[in-house]
């Protein structure tokens, strides 16, 4: 942000405050971030920089605890109860929320506004509430417990993001490629799958990831549905902070920013391409 | 762009008489709410090989009409007949009509070349003859060079370009455009008009074209309907509807035109005597007047209008002196705004060029025009 020559005194003195200001919020979001990466390399189980470490010595440092996450059976289970649950809650939302955000999108759907906050509502309805609701209808028709029962919750948690995001997507869409597609011969079905999914699948794509992370760092819900079988991440993180402090905990910390980097990569990556596609910015 | 509608299109001429009518509106009637008629009984019958122009205001139900004819819109009352067939059970991606829309509507997603292909693959064409009917319609609209790219790297133009390629390429028999040229500058536009007639004229496709640009309509088509308020007003050749319109809605609607209002005297059934308002009488022909006593409207082309220098003359049975209120330069041209009779917005045009006199704002002169240049129409 270039300063303009025509600024004040004041206004540059403002500026340079302005930017240590944000250098200082940056620091304070990003630091946590920043300090587990390498403490997750330590030698010693302690949450310190050791002295080695301090003087890059080699060996202060070792990969034990990324071995320990490894080869834990503990740790190996949750994040597959993760991945599973994540995954199936994804996919089932995705397509859910992509169903209803083009219904809400028709002009000829009645009671638009109530059944797109009945949708969003798990967003906006404090988590406990939902969770408590969740764990006693659950129990009732045998879903507690259950890998289905969490997944269902999952979904019910992710639809919102997906129907935000596709609902957002089709308010830019010209509703004139649907007509103009019906004019040169295609039915509804291959209107759908050739003219509308690929304009939407931007939305979609982010919606699905919002809705992945949704669920893989969830515990709320966990905690109330889910049997000793589906212990998920989160649970096993917060079991381990609380019962064994092993600094194995920043290994996996370590690896779930670099999930998270990806994902938001691809999701950087995918809204790019969505632009060029539609003629926002030349290919 | 193919053998068997070039060969179409030569057949047609002789064949209008025989297979007279290929697109039909039968009392159309449309309203959106149920309660105001956008169309209100809706007659246009179009021959095969034809390009007819809807032509109106905002708002006048133009497109409407087309979106009915596409199938996007379904009649209150009336039927639509395509090829002595209702066409009202048949759902859009049945009709196999080609249609331009107005913003273009080309799929970004896909390069010019898919857009091409995607009528032609819904249709089960093989690979081959995909490419090679692909490759004919981008020649057709020389754009062989950009079948590559996608339309966002496209001119408005040559979007415009495609969007007409791709309504052609499955080879439909009725093709409608909704205002494609609305968006394109004056030469484009032009080029545009000439591109489309090229293509119409070696087709033989008919076409329904919708404008609001009058001179649009009269450079394309061959016959272009009036529309007001749901109605046509006049269907006619673009000749017929400029020296001859039949009512003051036309008249005031295609080309510039004087207006002066009166009652008539007398009428003759061909020609009529008409006292102005301003008490002057006008000898007029009577196209759409009443019998003596009824109001009327009379229509006078600036370019029948002459300026009188002196002396006897028996062309004129109209002669009137006007004041000259301004005088506007319009090149190869000059408007002038004289108030005649009582009207100040009486507008006359001269050549720019050598013996025609030069006006000054305030100078009195004389005009005339011919009681058959003159036309009485209804109130
Ligand atoms: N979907 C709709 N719902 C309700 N009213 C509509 C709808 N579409 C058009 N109308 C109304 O119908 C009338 C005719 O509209 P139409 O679009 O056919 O006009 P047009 O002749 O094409 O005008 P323009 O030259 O501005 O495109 C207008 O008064 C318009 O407000
Ligand atoms: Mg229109």
């Amino acid at each position: 942000m270039a300063i303009p020559s025509y600024a004040t005194r004041g206004e540059r003195l403002w500026h340079y405050v302005f930017l240590g200001l944000c250098a200082l919020v940056f620091l304070f979001l990003v630091g946590p971030l920043l300090i587990i990466i390498p403490l997750s390399f330590n030698a010693q189980p302690y949450f310190t920089f050791s002295q080695e470490m301090l003087t890059f010595d080699p060996a202060g440092y070792s990969l034990r605890w990324y071995e320990d996450f490894f080869t834990s059976r503990a740790w190996l289970g949750a994040i597959k109860n993760s991945f599973i649950i994540g995954i199936a809650s994804t996919i089932l939302a995705t397509v859910l929320g992509t169903i209803a955000a083009l219904g809400l999108s028709s002009r000829h759907m009645p009671a638009r506004g109530v059944i797109m906050a009945l949708l969003i509502s798990p967003m906006i309805v404090p988590l406990i509430i939902s969770a408590a609701a969740m764990f006693f209808f659950f129990s009732k028709v045998n879903l507690a417990q259950t890998y289905l029962g969490v997944i269902l919750a999952h979904t019910a948690l992710g639809i919102p993001f997906v129907v935000i995001t596709v609902t957002a997507t089709l308010s830019s869409f010209d509703t004139t490629l649907i007509r103009a597609a019906h004019s040169l011969g295609a039915n509804p079905t291959r209107t759908f799958f050739k003219v509308v999914l690929p304009l939407v699948t931007p939305g979609v794509v982010s919606g699905a990831l919002f809705a992945f992370i949704t669920s893989f760092d969830e515990v709320v819900v966990v905690l109330f549905i889910a049997g000793p079988g589906q212990r998920t991440m989160p649970i096993q993180m917060w079991s381990g902070i609380r019962e064994q402090i092993s600094p194995t905990i920043l290994a996996v910390a370590t690896l779930l920013v670099l999930l998270s980097m990806l994902l938001l990569t691809t999701l950087e990556l995918l809204r790019r391409r969505g632009e060029r596609l539609r003629g926002l910015t030349p290919g | 762009m193919n053998e068997t509608l070039a060969e179409a299109g030569e057949e047609t001429a002789a064949t209008i008489e025989a297979s007279s009518c290929f697109a039909r509106f039968v009392n159309v009637q449309k309203s959106y709410d149920g309660v105001e008629l956008v169309v209100k009984g809706f007659n246009l019958d179009i021959h095969r090989g034809e390009f007819v122009t809807l032509l109106g205001p905002s708002g006048s139900g133009k497109t409407t009409c087309l979106m009915m004819m596409a199938g996007f819109e379904t009649p209150t009352h009336g039927e639509i007949l395509l090829k002595n067939e209702p066409i009202s059970g048949l759902p859009p991606h049945k009709r196999g009509i080609g249609m331009v829309f107005q913003n273009y509507a080309l799929f970004p997603h896909m390069t010019v070349a898919e857009n091409l292909a995607f009528p032609l693959e819904v249709r089960h064409l093989s690979r081959e003859e995909i490419k090679r009917k692909v490759a004919r319609a981008l020649a057709m609209v020389r754009l062989e060079e950009f079948g590559d790219r996608r339309p966002a790297q496209l001119s408005g133009g040559q979007q415009q370009r495609v969007a007409l390629a791709r309504a052609l390429v499955f080879e439909p028999d009725l093709v409608l455009m909704d205002e494609p040229l609305g968006a394109l500058d004056k030469n484009l536009r032009e080029e545009m008009q000439y591109e489309i007639k090229r293509i119409h004229a070696s087709l033989g496709v008919t076409m329904i074209y919708v404008t609001h640009d009058q001179t649009e309509a009269l450079t394309m088509s061959d016959r272009i309907a009036v529309f007001n308020d749901g109605v046509v007003q006049q269907l006619a050749s673009p000749e017929t509807l400029y020296e001859e319109p039949e009512n003051a809605f036309v008249a005031y609607f295609i080309g510039e035109n004087n207006r002066l209002v009166g009652e008539v005297v007398e009428n003759s059934g061909e020609r009529c005597r008409v006292r102005l308002d301003s008490g002057e009488t006008v000898l007029a022909r009577a196209v759409a007047s009443g019998g003596a006593g009824s109001r009327t409207t009379l229509s006078l082309r600036p370019e029948r209008v002459d300026i009188l220098v002196g002396g006897e003359d028996t062309d004129h049975d109209n002669r009137f002196h006007g004041e000259v209120m301004e005088v506007i330069y319009l090149g190869d041209h000059l408007r002038t705004r004289l108030r005649v009779c009582g009207n100040d917005e009486f507008i006359i045009k001269t050549p720019n060029a050598k013996g025609h006199p030069a006006l000054t704002p305030g100078q009195t002169i004389e005009v005339g025009w011919s009681w058959g240049d003159c036309r009485a129409l209804d109130a």
